[in-house]
């Protein structure tokens, strides 16, 4: 036996560069968001301009945010209900403790980072300590913090939305770093597209380059095999939701700081459209397999279709068919390309 | 295969039954509607240019108060030669990337509701910046003017909720429930704050979910099993009405419901003596002056209202006055 053939040991094989991308989790639905894309440029005539993509990019930023570790957190095996009302939590955590305490902003943003991380810890923790679902263990936070929410808001500001804190110390450069628009040219980006977009890096080089990018992928395909041969799957799954909890806080400061108040009833059904942002981007709902980058093209296409419907001007009593009916297609077309990957690679 | 042929006889049978008892029912349906009665109007439009126009609510969906207000814009819509475009959602921020979807759309004006005014504050600005004149309907008539629109056309929901009290007391009402069904949504908190104001009794609020009425309808009916000492319920929409109806049936309670705004369905209610009396804000007539507003300022230079708000209520409304608007309700004008 000669040197080579050691080398041609098929797990050192090198990969083609083509191999290599259609064996990726997105690949379907970036070519699905290629369709959605064309779509409304031939149908809705104000869709291709500056001003109307800039408007699709950050209603997808809104939803990105928060899809990125959402995603993460299902290729570890596991939900996240209470991912939509946390961020109307962190917003008004920031916002009333700010107020009351008549403390410089930057403080209430302090304490709601900790606050937020907290109540994820919480999720985690109950989960692995129980060992029920999480579809269980985040019900129950879902709707504790819809209650909460309402609950203190009502009982500290009287109302059930917070008072504005727009005129407070630290607003001015909170509100850069959370809710600026930059003016590239003639049009405008807000600076959610930024956080979306370095979140979907940093959360893609965790899952590809570290050891908690391979342990999250081992504890959602076997968590009981990845106990065995060593990974902390506590550890990690009490990091994924407080990952979650990070983007919570980050898209409540966007809410807060983009409009001065906070309405203490809102963020309920959105945990279901980071999910569905996920699912579309090549996650799997069993847990295992899946991208950041894929969550991205999901909230994108999400984004192109509720934007899309509007600038193609079509009777909005059909909204919601519409929007179903081209997710549902996304997604077919999603898994028919992988399919045909599969079977090519 | 016995479960299959099973279910294929049972789907037959069933198919058979209903033919046996023949298709037709002897009450209601549609062909018991009034065929003569169309919008009002209808007349031919006029020659100035087409304009675009959006109206941007936060409605939640399927609700009958904002069918009106379309079927109003509409109207003038189709008198003005404007093409109407309507978008809704009820959450804040949605509803403020929905007015920047018209701005990029360039539209000749926009018309949008200042339910939650912080929400869409700094896209009214950018659209008037952008030399599209806006004009604001409903609620958020203290805001409407500092945003830059061009006027306000709605109802004065601290005064709304004053008549509310007055009448009440008028009544001789003691303990009223009111009925919030679109949780953070101020001119609501307003409606029952101006209730709360005149009314000599005492007001308690309770939140429901609008968009759920068998949800709401559960939450109003335990609140009256629980509070035997409510004697009447004040739902701020026509549609939560009919749940408070339900829901004071089912709890035998004796309360009286009253009602913000009209529709159908409560004017069947006055009849049946369901209800007490309604509050109208005339939402026909908030979508077709907005929509006129922007068409006589586009080609006129007009300002309704003289830059002021334009109240369109409260009026109230009883059983007495159900003759004369019953045939307006049926076809959803009024």
């Amino acid at each position: 036996m000669s040197a080579t053939d050691i080398a041609e040991d098929e797990r050192l094989l090198r990969r083609s560069v083509w191999r290599k991308i259609i064996g990726r989790p997105e690949l379907g639905s970036v070519v699905g968001a290629g369709a959605v894309f064309l779509f409304f440029s031939v149908v809705a005539g104000s869709f291709l301009q500056p001003s109307s993509l800039s408007t699709v990019l950050y209603a997808a930023s809104t939803i990105g945010i928060m899809a990125v570790p959402v995603a993460l957190l299902m290729i570890g095996g596991e939900f996240d209900l209470s991912a939509g009302v946390l961020v109307t939590t962190s917003a008004l955590v920031s916002s009333m403790f700010s107020y009351q305490m008549t403390a410089n902003v930057w403080v209430g943003v302090g304490v709601s980072l900790l606050v937020t991380l907290a109540i994820g810890a919480f999720n985690g923790f109950m989960l692995t300590r129980t060992k029920l679902p999480s579809f269980i263990i985040t019900l129950g936070t879902f709707l504790m913090l819809t209650g909460l929410n309402l609950g203190f808001t009502k009982l500290i500001s009287g109302t059930v939305s917070t008072k504005s804190i727009a005129d407070m110390e630290g607003f001015e450069s909170a509100k850069k770093l959370f809710a600026s628009q930059l003016t590239v040219g003639s049009v405008d980006l807000k600076v959610t597209i930024l956080w979306w977009f370095a979140l979907v890096a940093v959360a893609t080089w965790i899952l590809l380059r570290t050891r908690f990018g391979n342990w999250i992928f081992a504890v959602g395909g076997e968590a009981d095999a990845a106990r065995a041969v060593g990974v902390p799957v506590f550890k990690t799954k009490i990091g994924l939701y407080m990952g979650v909890a990070f983007a919570a806080w980050v898209s409540g400061q966007h809410l807060l700081f983009s409009f001065d108040v906070v309405q203490s009833g809102e963020g309920v059904g959105n945990e279901l459209i980071y999910i569905i942002a996920a699912v579309i981007g090549g996650c799997l709902i069993t847990g295992g397999y899946g991208s950041a980058i894929g969550s991205a093209v999901g909230a994108f296409i999400f984004g192109m279709t509720s934007k899309g419907i509007v600038y193609a001007e079509w009777n909005p009593d059909w909204f919601k068919f519409f929007l179903g009916a081209m997710l549902l297609l996304a997604t077919l077309l999603n898994a028919w390309v992988r399919k045909r990957a599969e079977a090519t690679a | 295969m016995r479960t299959p042929r099973t279910a294929t006889t049972a789907a037959v049978a069933v198919a058979a039954l209903t033919l046996a008892l023949g298709g037709c029912s002897s009450s209601g349906g549609k062909s018991s509607e009034d065929k003569g009665s169309g919008s009002p109007g209808g007349g031919k439009g006029v020659n100035t240019p087409r304009l675009k126009i959006a109206m941007v609510t936060h409605s939640g969906e399927g609700d009958t108060f904002w069918d009106i207000v379309q079927s109003g814009a509409k109207q003038a819509a189709a008198k003005d030669n404007v093409d109407f475009l309507y978008s809704a959602n009820k959450e804040g921020q949605q509803q403020a990337q929905l007015v920047q979807a018209a701005i990029d759309q360039k539209v000749d004006g926009i018309v949008v509701t200042l339910a939650k005014p912080e929400a869409v504050k700094d896209v009214v600005k950018k659209a008037v910046a952008a030399g599209i004149p806006v004009v604001t309907i409903n609620s958020g008539a203290d805001f409407s003017k500092e945003f830059g629109a061009l006027g306000h056309i709605g109802q004065d929901e601290g005064v709304a909720g004053e008549a509310v009290g007055d009448e009440l007391t008028k009544r001789g009402r003691k303990k009223a429930l009111c009925v919030i069904h679109e949780q953070g949504n101020v001119s609501l908190e307003q409606r029952c704050a101006g209730a709360k104001k005149t009314f000599r009794g005492s007001v308690e609020n309770l939140d429901v979910d609008g968009t759920n009425t068998p949800a709401s309808t559960s939450s109003i009916e335990a609140k009256l099993q629980s509070a035997k000492d409510i004697d009447s319920v004040v739902t701020l929409g026509a549609p939560m009405a009919a749940a408070a109806v339900k829901a004071k049936g089912d709890a035998n309670s004796s309360a009286e419901v009253d009602t913000f705004d009209l529709n159908a369905a409560v004017i069947k209610q006055f009849k049946a003596k369901e209800i007490g009396f309604a509050v109208d804000q005339q939402p026909y007539l908030q979508g077709y002056l907005a929509v006129d507003e922007l068409w006589l300022n586009k080609t006129n230079g007009d300002v309704i209202g003289g830059g002021r708000p334009v109240l369109t209520g409260p009026a109230i409304v009883t059983e007495k006055d159900v003759p004369t608007l019953e045939k307006y309700t049926a076809r959803g004008t009024r």
